[in-house]
């Protein structure tokens, strides 16, 4: 089968462990606010069966050492999931590390279709970076268009199961630079059973121009990034640094 | 019993026994390290006084528009000037281009007019003696070039399908095994020149004059670098018998070459390790201390960092600021599998700390997969901090040039003093597909007589008709026009460097070159990229041409998508291997000056720039005038699938095809490297 994909990256590596060749999968149900790929949001892209991305993902392998590997993201994958699945496969039969970056947001704790298919992508699938972007249902409806149970729900699943996974989360001043929050969502993390890792990522504007060239409006207009003070706290909260 | 005083503790060998062999002597004597770099020492009161002293001058530099001080009247040579210092009584390593630290010198044999006028740029006036001299009783180089070129060499020349000639200018690039000077003294290598130049015998046809003659000027040359070192008080005429003898001696050496030649590159060589033999055995004797190891070594590269040229504003805008190329090669694997790491690997990297960044001497890794992970780490350590360490694969030029070869300029490599190069500039083949297009008629140049488009090559049959641009057509003309143009540039090199021997003879850096020495005729290309990328435009999309009023095709309409070279794209990828191996095939099948090897290098690092302002629209979509992309690179904002897709295009050019090297410049930002530490 095929899939969507916006574009490549040869050398990604700030999306999973080493050095990765990162896909972009088309199309989000997602709206954030903060999003620095917009261009990813609508259906579209270009159609490659899972064998054409596999030869050139292959062909960075020299350079993955002994972490590396391939990263799915997006967009959202998984709104593609039976392609990443089937890529996965490919890719783990040659003995590829295999990484998807996702918001959970597809998850569906009582369909079980859902959840068997979730399990499929579970079996070739090495690690899962989960984005959670606000850990309040409201505030994520108010940032992203949609509410936070699914995404609650998969990082659940995931822990439920074992499958490593790292948490990562966007510090966006106003919006989730916000200790109460940062309180809350380290409660959450610490009821998950598997969580490697725990990243923050300091809200940046390097997709603002990519929303002019689109001709949407960029909703964060006055925002800033954060300061580097209160990405150490939040990395103190979230127990990503610990303190002396 | 060692012959000399300065061998005892060596491992004797081949090196001693009546030879000269720096290899021989630094396989059998060094000593690898694999460990880190705990044992460096910082900078002593002496070196941070010393390069204040620097550090104050370059301010002054720099206040004074560029100069400080210019010989307007004496033509340097190995004795012209007396002995110069920062402060006497602190330097361990000494000596400068003049008498004054900063006083650039005066040096005419490549040309006078570019002496006078980079003089003039900085408000000074040459000397009317020396001008008459050069003018009228000894020529240059550049008047030797001017009175043999044919109409075609200087219309080539000015519409810039040639470019960068060292037509003017010292041609540089020659690396002598300085390190000879250390480990023989310079008597001995008198001695096997004159045994060389009695064996030169029988039929006196023009060649075996022209080698009698030459060797003769070594030999003179190396008498006077006794001399120059003598008015500092330092006898070289017996092998160093210490590790500051050693490096005092080593670094005359090539003082002597800067003072001799103004080349476009003056690169060192690869002189860590041997050193560090000199130095291990100090050490192991209690003579000296780390700190004062590494004071010696500080001291040596501080002279490096101030050695100056004086240059036309031109030159420094081809090369986007003044660059010396003081080229030292260090570490890479040796060919029985050790290491060439030594401390002094360590020690010559720490002077980026000791003395802080900076761009010369041209601090050069010879990357292996193999080097000791200690080094590697040092290495990365000191490149995160400083952004000063330049990095070649030693894998990759180990195979065909063994453990002991170095580096000139920025990639062309060289076994040190076996090998030495012509270098050749380049052949801009972006203009040369205009060129295969129009005919031969320069897109931009007109004919000063009739005002209409200057015809550069022969009248060849240009692309008739509205287009779209026919592939198999673009080629076949192309084909034909670097078959012109690979004659005509060989030939101009040959004139060129027939010049360069008879004017401007390295006498000195030939000197500590084997008497019978391989040379490269090192050409060059620009435009690669550009060119690749039109050619996939015409083949994959649709390219229609635009004429102006005489017919000249002056920009080009596209249609259509089309792969471009840099996204690890065969389609467009091997165009650019196309290019490559058909110039260089034909480069080959021409004579070259003093049977030298051809060789070609895609390393325009700055030059791309100036090369791109003389070259009009291409098919390609990019405009006239903006730059060509440096050295192998893909064409500027061209490459959308990250970097690793990016190398691995530029990767695939063969590098059997392009052995004097090729380049690939590629910024970061450090946090997109990822995030740990």
């Amino acid at each position: 089968m095929t899939g969507r994909i916006h574009s490549f990256e040869s050398f990604g590596t700030v999306d999973g462990p080493g050095i990765r060749y990162v896909v972009f999968l088309q199309g989000c149900p997602l709206r954030c606010k903060y999003c620095h790929n917009p261009d990813t949001w609508t259906s579209g892209g270009k159609e490659y069966t899972a064998e054409q991305v596999v030869t050139q993902a292959l062909r960075y392998r020299n350079y993955f050492g002994e972490k590396g590997g391939v990263t799915v993201t997006g967009g959202e994958p998984l709104l593609q999931i039976d392609f990443v699945i089937e890529l996965f496969a490919l890719l783990k039969a040659k003995g590829m590390h295999t990484c998807v970056d996702t918001s959970g947001i597809t998850f569906r704790a009582d369909d079980e279709k859902t959840v068997a298919k979730f399990e499929k992508l579970l079996e070739v699938t090495d690690l899962f970076l989960l984005d959670i972007k606000h850990i309040e249902l409201d505030g994520h409806k108010e940032l992203t268009g949609l509410g936070n149970e699914n995404v609650l729900a998969f990082a659940k699943f995931l822990s439920d199961h074992g499958k490593a996974t790292w948490i990562r989360h966007v510090l966006v001043p106003d919006i989730t630079d916000n200790d109460e929050l940062l309180y809350k969502l380290k409660a959450f993390i610490d009821t998950l059973q598997s969580v490697e890792k725990v990243e923050v990522l300091p809200y940046h504007t390097l997709g603002v121009v990519k929303y002019e060239k689109l001709g949407y409006e960029y909703p964060l207009k006055d925002v800033v990034a954060p300061t580097k003070d209160r990405v150490l706290n939040a990395k103190r909260i979230l127990g990503v640094i610990k303190d002396e | 019993m060692m012959q000399y005083k300065g061998w005892e503790g060596f491992v004797p060998g081949k090196w001693c026994n009546d030879e000269v062999d720096v290899r021989d002597f630094i396989q059998r004597n060094y000593a690898p390290y694999e460990g880190d770099g705990k044992f460096l020492a910082p900078a002593t009161e002496a070196t941070k006084k010393l390069w204040d002293i620097v550090c104050d001058l370059s301010k002054k530099e720099r206040e004074a528009g560029g100069v400080l001080d210019a010989d307007t009247k004496i033509v340097s040579t190995l004795t012209s000037h007396g002995a110069g210092y920062l402060d006497k009584d602190l330097e361990k390593i000494v000596g400068v281009q003049t008498d004054v630290p900063f006083k650039r010198s005066l040096q005419p044999f490549g040309g006078i007019r570019i002496s006078e006028s980079a003089l003039q740029i900085y408000g000074y006036q040459l000397d009317e003696s020396v001008k008459e001299i050069f003018t009228k009783y000894r020529k240059t180089h550049n008047e030797g070039v001017f009175d043999a070129y044919t109409p075609e060499m200087r219309s080539a020349r000015s519409a810039h399908i040639l470019t960068g000639l060292p037509d003017g200018y010292g041609r540089g690039r020659i690396v002598g095994d300085y390190r000879r000077v250390a480990l023989y003294g310079v008597d001995y290598l008198i001695r096997k020149k004159e045994e060389d130049k009695l064996v030169m015998g029988g039929t006196m046809t023009p060649d075996k004059v022209r080698d009698r003659e030459e060797i003769s000027e070594q030999i003179k040359a190396l008498k006077a670098l006794k001399e120059m070192a003598a008015t500092y008080g330092c006898d070289i005429s017996q092998p160093a018998t210490t590790a500051q003898e050693a490096i005092q001696a080593l670094y005359f050496g090539y003082l002597g070459a800067v003072k001799d030649q103004n080349g476009a590159a003056m690169s060192i060589g690869r002189n860590s390790t041997f050193l560090d033999i000199y130095i291990e055995r100090d050490l192991a004797k209690g003579l000296i201390t780390e700190e004062q190891a590494q004071e010696f070594i500080d001291h040596f590269v501080m002279k490096l960092r101030i050695v100056k040229f004086m240059r036309t504003k031109e030159y420094n805008e081809l090369f986007s600021g003044d660059p010396t190329w003081v080229t030292e090669v260090i570490g890479g694997m040796g060919v029985d599998g050790r290491t060439l790491v030594t401390k002094t690997s360590f020690r010559i990297l720490h002077t980026l700390d000791n003395l802080g960044p900076a761009p010369e001497p041209n601090l050069t890794v010879l990357w292996s997969k193999r080097l000791p992970l200690a080094f590697k780490r040092y290495c990365a350590e000191i490149s995160i901090r400083t952004s000063s360490i330049q990095y070649e694969s030693d894998d990759l030029m180990r195979p065909e040039m063994g453990d002991d070869y170095c580096i000139a300029c920025c990639v062309s490599c060289m076994r040190v003093g076996k090998d030495m190069q012509f270098f050749g500039a380049r052949a801009n083949l972006a203009k040369c597909l205009l060129y295969a297009i129009n005919g031969g008629k320069d897109e931009q140049m007109k004919d000063k007589k009739t005002g209409k488009p200057m015809q550069v090559s022969p009248e060849f049959m240009p692309i008739l008709g509205d287009g779209p641009l026919d592939f198999k057509e673009v080629t076949a003309k192309f084909e034909n026009m670097m078959t012109w143009l690979a004659e005509l540039y060989v030939n101009t090199l040959n004139v060129i460097h027939y010049m360069h021997d008879k004017y401007c003879y390295e006498s000195l850096e030939m000197a500590l070159h084997d008497t019978k020495v391989r040379r490269f005729f090192a050409t060059g290309i620009a435009g690669l990229s550009c060119a690749a990328d039109s050619l996939s435009a015409i083949k994959y999309a649709k390219v229609y041409p635009i004429r102006d009023e005489d017919g000249i095709v002056v920009d080009f309409r596209i249609e259509g998508e089309f792969p471009k070279y840099g996204n690890n794209d065969d389609r467009a990828d091997e165009l650019a291997v196309w290019l490559l191996k058909t110039f260089m095939k034909k480069v080959k099948s021409h004579y070259t000056y003093r049977e030298s090897v051809p060789t070609t290098s895609i390393l325009t690092i700055t030059s791309n720039v100036v090369y791109g302002k003389k070259t009009g629209n291409t098919p390609d979509g990019r405009r006239a005038g903006t730059p060509l992309a440096p050295g192998a690179n893909p064409m500027h904002g061209r490459d959308s699938n990250g970097a690793l897709a990016s190398l691995e295009s530029v990767a695939k050019l063969p590098y059997e095809y392009s052995r004097d090297g090729i380049s690939n410049t590629f910024s970061i930002m450090p946090a997109s490297l990822g995030k740990d530490d």
